[in-house]
């Protein structure tokens, strides 16, 4: 769900690697982003919308990952995949560092990219001294 | 009682304005910083211009002492966060939030929230029971027990006009309570009661066996 850089980038890789990707995107135009030898299924939708997900075909996805720009959207919609459809694997990305440890504690799979990305550039900043 | 508002659009402001005539201590959020001076101007130094769903604005207000939360911005997925946030870290024990996409109601109830309020559905509610035609009517929603209590009207050209309700194919876990008609006084259905035409049938039934039941009562 959400078809940004992040989200193209890994459809394309998955794709490649042989697995069955669907991706969802509110808007046609970032389907731009996917390569043009793109074997997986872009998806207009919201990936907050029951129908939408059924249209995805989530009750048969082994994995689910909300990769949008809005953290509230990419964690509700992530409840829903795992709470309603119970997708076996949820992936939540959320770049509030303390909304993303919060639910986290509450059950879901989080990634915040901002931790992450402030952790590797101290570690970089420390091994440069 | 302390109570934080999330969103200072028309329903926050309006509802803001009824909590504090009511005596509640009160703390609006709104993003919008002439939305929020607006706010200030109208209703004193109770907005703060903030996210509803960051950490630190809400603990900055204290939503750790709040009784209540109520979250009422257009965004459903912002209404159900927040509201989230306020249960699970800071122990708000009443979560109040607008849905706006009425599908999104069972949602934010398997989520957690306390109370989910769909405006639309609110609205329809109140329509349904001034149109005399409409052939069930919602009464009254039994939210714990997760039923619901229904009027259905018999109109004449019915093809149940005339059968006891032993002969009707009433959907399991749906109760007849009562029968009110125009040839009999309200009483109670029993299997040999013949229904008639303009009587008005009120029903328990859970809400997914709705339709079911407007149909076994009416006939197609």
């Amino acid at each position: 769900m959400g078809c940004g850089r992040v989200g193209a980038k890994l459809a394309e890789m998955l794709d490649k690697e042989g697995n069955k990707v669907t991706v969802l995107d509110v808007d046609e135009y970032s389907f731009r982003r996917l390569p043009s030898d793109f074997g997986g299924t872009p998806l207009v939708g919201n990936g907050t919308d029951q129908e939408a997900l059924k249209k995805a075909g989530i009750s048969e996805t082994d994995v689910f990952l909300t990769l949008t720009q809005g953290d509230n959207r990419n964690i509700m919609a992530a409840q829903i995949a795992k709470h309603i459809f119970k997708v076996p694997r949820v992936i939540c990305r959320i770049y509030d560092s303390k909304r993303k440890e919060l639910f986290g504690s509450l059950g879901l799979e989080t990634i915040s990219p901002t931790t992450i990305f402030a952790e590797i550039l101290k570690d970089n900043i420390k091994g440069k001294n | 009682m302390y109570i934080i508002v999330v969103g200072g659009g028309k329903v926050g402001f309006f509802l803001t304005k009824a909590l504090l005539e009511e005596g509640h201590e009160v703390v609006v959020l709104e993003k919008d910083q002439a939305r929020t001076e607006f706010i200030t101007s109208e209703l004193g130094s109770i907005a703060i211009r903030g996210d509803g769903c960051e950490l630190s604005t809400l603990s900055d207000i204290g939503a750790g002492r709040a009784d209540m939360f109520i979250a009422v911005t257009g965004d459903d997925e912002d209404n159900l966060i927040s509201c989230q946030i306020a249960k699970h870290q800071f122990n708000v024990t009443t979560t109040v939030a607008r849905v706006n996409d009425p599908s999104n109601e069972p949602i934010f109830k398997l989520l957690g929230i306390d109370v989910p309020i769909s405006s639309t559905m609110e609205i329809l509610e109140h329509i349904e029971q001034r149109v005399p035609t409409h052939p069930l009517t919602h009464l009254l929603t039994l939210k714990e027990l997760d039923l619901e209590l229904v009027e259905v009207k018999i109109p004449a050209n019915s093809s149940t006009v005339g059968k006891p309700i032993r002969d009707l194919k009433l959907p399991e876990g749906t109760t007849l309570a009562v029968i009110i008609g125009t040839k009999h006084k309200p009483s109670l259905p029993t299997p040999n009661t013949i229904i008639e035409a303009e009587d008005q049938i009120i029903a328990v039934t859970p809400p997914e066996r709705e339709a079911a039941l407007r149909t076994a009562l009416r006939g197609k």
